[in-house]
C-alpha cells in the first residue's frame, strides 16, 4: 500500500476554503502536545495565545496597532507579486520613509508650526519609499538586475543611513549622545483615536488601503492587467500589456505604502526616530502577504492573526510563564501547516494498494 | 456598537476580577523586561540572576514574571503595559532603550513603580539604576599594560555611546599609569549581542597586532578567538572562565542582586521612593572575576587598585583629564570630573589615536 500525492485536474474551490481551518486545526493539536510536554494545561495555554487577547478593549487595540504596519506593507507586496515582480526590500522602504518624514519632524520642532506638518510627513514618507523602491525597479527594466537582490541590499543600505542620521546630524542634542532624535512636536505624531489606548490614525488608514487595494485588484483594468502579467506573461504581451510599466507601478505603490506605514510608526507609537523602529515589518509583511493569499481582504485577517499571535503569545508569557521561544515554534508550525495544506487546493492524496500494482 | 459594547463589558470585567485578585492573594508581583534571551551567560542573564535571588530571598511573599527578547523599538511600550496589566507593581527595564517607552507607562501608571537601568529619564514612579563598569575597565586597564607585550590592545566597541566611550577612556587611563605608550586599536561592532561579528572584530584585531582583547559586547566570541590565537582577553556581564580557562584574566561581573533586593524590600516596606542610583565596586553593583593567568605582581597591583577604588582613593576620571586635543577637560566634580561629565562623555583621552564615529 503506498500513499502518493497527485495532481488534481483542476484547483478545488471546497479545500481553498478548508485548508487554513484544517491548518488552524492541526496547529492546535501539535501545540496541544508540545504544551503537554512542558508541563502546561493545553487548553489554558491556547486561551492564553488566542481567547485572552480578544477579551479587552487593550489587547484588541494592541492587535490593530501591531496589524497596522503588515497590512500596509502587505497589501503593497501583494501587488507587486501578483504581477510577477519581487520586492523583498519593503523593510528598507519603511526605513526610508521613517527618515523622510521624520526630516520635516526635526526641521520644525519647536518653530511652533501648524497642524500641516504631520499631512506632509506622510506625503513625504510614501514619495521616498516610492523613489527608493523605484530604484531596483529602474533596475529590472533597464539592466535586467534581479529586483529580489537588489531590492533586499537596498535594506541595509536603509538601515545604516538611519543610523548614521541618529547618530550624526539629527541627534538629540539633550539626549547624552544616545542615537535618538528628540521626541517629536504634538503637530507631528500621529493622533490616538481612543483616549489612553495606543490605537492611532494609522489603523485607519490601513483599512482605506485595504479598500483600495480590493478597488484597484477587483474593479479597474490596471488591477487586471497586474494580475494578467503575473498570471500569464504571454497572454498579457499578446494583449499588449506593458509588463516593464506595470514593474515600476508597483514596486511604486508597494515602497509608498511601506514608506508611510514607516513615517506613520515613528509618528504614532514610537514617538521619535531611532534605529531599530522595525522590529523587521517589511520581512514579516511578506509572510503576510503570502497568508493572505495576495489578497486584499485576506491579507487583512493574516495581519491581524499574526498579530494576535504576538500579543498572545506575550500573555502567554506572564501568565502561563511560557518561554518566548515556544511562541516563535508556535508561529512557525502554524505557516508551516498553513503552506502545506495549501498544496491541497492544486493536489490530492491517494492510496495505492501494492495488489493493484502487480504487473 | 454591539462589539465595542461586548469589549467594554470585558474591560469592566477584567478590571474587576484583577482588582479581587490582587486583594485576594497579597504577593507582590515583580516583572522583568529583558533585551535578549536568558542564556547562561551575559547582560540579560545577570538579570535573571537577580531575579533568581529574589525569588530565593522573599519566597512566596513576592511573584516574579519576565518577558524575555523584547526589542527596544515600538514593541517595548506593549510589553511593560502587559505586565502592568497583569498586576505587576514593581517593574524592572533592563536595557537602555526602554526609557522612553518606561517613562511613558509610568505617566499612566502613578500607582506602579518602575525601575530602568542605564538611562537618564526620571520620574516620581520611575527609578534609575546603573552600575559604574567603567571603575572595572579602569582595572583592566592597568592589567591590560602591564600584560601586553605589543603594547597593542583591542577594543569591541558596541556603539558609540557614552556608556561605551566611558570605558575606552578609562581602559586607557588605567594602561597608561603602567604603560604611557599604550596603544589601542577599536572596532565597532554595531551590536551588543552577535558572536559572528564579535568574532571577526577579534580577529581583525589581533591581525592588527594587538594582543590583549576586551570587548563592550555581549557574547564570549573574542575571548574564544584570543584563546585560539594564544592570546589574553577579558570576559564581559558574566564570568566566562569556562570559555578561556588559559586566557581570562578577569571579567566585569554585573551584580544586581543587593540592588533588586533592596528596592523589592522597600516596595514590600512601602517605603519606595524614585531614586537615581549609580553603584559601582563599593556597592558591590560591579564586581571582578577572579584574577588569572597573570603573574602574581600583576595580580596583587590588580587587587590595590581594586581596593583603592573602593576605598575612594582613586578616581579613574581624576583631574586633569586630557582629551585628544591635548586640551585639559573641565574638572566640574572639583578633583575629578563629575558624574553629569561622565554620564555625557562624547570623547576621547589623550593617547588614543582613533576617532569617535558620528562626530
Amino acid at each position: 500500500m503506498q500513499l502518493v500525492l497527485e495532481k488534481r485536474a483542476e484547483r478545488s474551490n471546497t479545500i481553498a476554503l478548508v485548508s487554513p481551518l484544517i491548518a488552524i486545526g492541526l496547529t492546535l493539536v501539535t501545540m496541544s502536545i508540545l504544551f503537554a510536554i512542558l508541563g502546561k494545561n493545553p487548553v489554558s495555554a491556547l486561551a492564553a495565545y488566542f481567547i485572552a487577547p480578544l477579551t479587552d478593549s487593550y489587547s484588541l487595540q494592541e492587535i490593530a496597532v501591531k496589524a497596522t504596519p503588515l497590512v500596509m506593507i502587505a497589501i503593497g507586496l501583494s501587488l507587486c507579486y501578483l504581477a510577477n515582480a519581487w520586492n523583498i526590500g519593503a523593510e528598507g522602504q519603511f526605513l526610508i520613509g521613517a527618515v523622510a518624514g521624520s526630516w520635516l519632524a526635526v526641521k520644525t520642532q519647536g518653530t511652533g508650526a501648524g497642524p500641516w506638518v504631520l499631512p506632509v510627513m506622510l506625503l513625504l514618507g510614501a514619495a521616498a519609499g516610492a523613489l527608493y523602491a523605484l530604484i531596483p525597479a529602474l533596475c529590472k527594466v533597464k539592466f535586467g538586475a534581479s529586483e529580489i537582490l537588489t531590492s533586499l541590499m537596498l535594506v541595509y543600505v536603509a538601515d545604516l543611513f538611519l543610523d548614521y542620521l541618529v547618530r550624526g546630524p539629527w541627534r538629540d542634542p539633550a539626549g547624552f549622545n544616545f542615537p535618538t532624535t528628540a521626541e517629536f512636536d504634538p503637530v507631528a505624531t500621529v493622533p490616538i483615536l481612543i483616549e489612553g489606548g495606543r490605537l492611532h490614525l494609522g489603523a485607519i488608514i490601513a483599512l482605506v488601503v485595504v479598500a483600495a487595494g480590493a478597488v484597484l485588484l477587483g474593479k479597474t483594468i490596471k488591477g487586471f492587467e497586474i494580475r494578467v502579467v503575473g498570471a500569464a506573461p504571454r497572454a498579457a504581451r499578446f494583449g499588449g500589456f506593458n509588463s516593464n510599466q506595470l514593474v515600476l507601478l508597483t514596486f511604486a505603490i508597494s515602497g509608498a505604502l511601506a514608506g508611510m506605514a514607516g513615517i506613520i510608526e515613528v509618528a504614532g507609537p514610537v514617538g521619535h526616530l531611532q534605529p531599530g523602529i522595525s522590529p523587521g515589518y517589511g520581512f514579516t509583511a511578506i509572510i503576510v502577504a503570502f497568508l493572505g493569499r495576495l489578497n486584499p481582504v485576506g491579507i487583512l485577517i493574516a495581519g491581524l492573526f499574526l498579530a494576535l499571535t504576538f500579543i498572545g503569545g506575550e500573555q502567554a508569557q506572564i501568565a502561563m510563564k511560557i518561554p518566548l521561544d515556544v511562541t516563535k515554534v508556535f508561529q512557525g508550525i502554524l505557516l508551516f501547516y498553513v503552506l502545506a495544506c495549501d498544496s491541497l487546493i492544486l493536489y490530492r492524496f491517494r492510496l495505492i494498494f501494492a495488489s493493484r500494482q502487480v504487473a | 456598537m454591539r462589539k465595542i459594547l461586548i469589549a467594554a463589558t470585558a474591560v469592566m470585567l477584567t478590571a474587576g476580577a484583577s482588582m479581587f485578585g490582587a486583594s485576594a492573594a497579597e504577593k507582590l508581583k515583580v516583572g522583568f523586561i529583558y533585551l535578549g534571551p536568558v542564556g547562561d551567560f551575559g547582560w540579560t542573564y545577570q538579570h535573571d540572576l537577580a531575579r533568581q535571588a529574589l525569588v530565593k530571598e522573599f519566597g512566596d511573599k513576592i511573584e516574579t514574571t519576565y518577558l524575555e527578547n523584547v526589542s527596544e523599538g515600538p514593541d517595548a511600550e506593549r510589553s511593560i503595559e502587559q505586565l502592568v496589566r497583569a498586576g505587576n507593581k514593581l517593574i524592572f527595564t533592563t536595557s537602555f532603550g526602554y526609557m522612553d517607552p518606561t517613562l511613558k507607562v509610568a505617566k499612566k501608571y502613578p500607582n506602579v513603580h518602575f525601575e530602568h537601568a542605564t538611562g537618564f529619564k526620571r520620574d516620581k514612579n520611575m527609578s534609575i539604576y546603573n552600575g559604574r563598569f567603567y571603575e572595572g575597565r579602569y582595572i583592566q586597564g592597568v592589567i591590560a599594560g602591564k600584560m601586553s607585550k605589543s603594547g597593542v590592545l583591542g577594543y569591541i566597541g558596541s556603539f558609540p555611546i557614552p556608556e561605551v566611550v566611558m570605558g575606552i577612556n578609562a581602559t586607557i587611563l588605567g594602561a597608561q599609569t603602567v604603560n604611557p605608550n599604550i596603544k589601542v586599536k577599536i572596532i565597532w561592532a554595531n551590536t551588543w549581542f552577535d558572536p559572528g561579528k564579535e568574532a571577526d572584530a577579534a580577529k581583525a584585531l589581533l591581525d592588527q597586532g594587538a594582543d590583549v582583547i576586551m570587548q563592550h559586547t555581549d557574547s564570549p566570541a573574542a575571548m574564544q578567538i584570543a584563546s585560539e590565537r594564544g592570546k589574553l582577553a577579558f570576559g564581559q556581564d558574566s564570568e566566562m572562565i569556562k570559555f578561556g580557562p588559559n586566557t581570562q584574566l578577569t571579567s566585569i561581573m554585573d551584580n544586581w542582586a543587593p540592588y533588586y533586593i533592596d528596592r523589592v524590600k522597600a516596595e514590600l516596606d512601602g517605603k519606595w521612593t524614585s531614586e537615581d542610583t549609580w553603584g559601582g565596586l563599593k556597592s558591590k553593583m560591579v564586581v571582578m572575576a577572579p584574577y588569572t593567568n597573570m603573574p602574581d605582581d600583576v595580580k596583587k597591583l590588580a587587587m590595590d587598585t581594586e581596593a583603592a577604588i573602593i576605598d575612594g582613593k582613586l578616581l579613574p576620571f581624576k583631574c586633569p583629564v586630557v582629551g585628544q586635543d591635548g586640551k585639559e577637560v573641565e574638572c566640574k566634580g572639583g578633583t575629578h570630573l563629575d558624574d553629569g561629565q561622565v554620564l555625557g562623555m562624547n570623547f576621547y583621552v589623550k593617547g588614543i589615536d582613533d576617532k569617535i564615529p558620528g562626530k
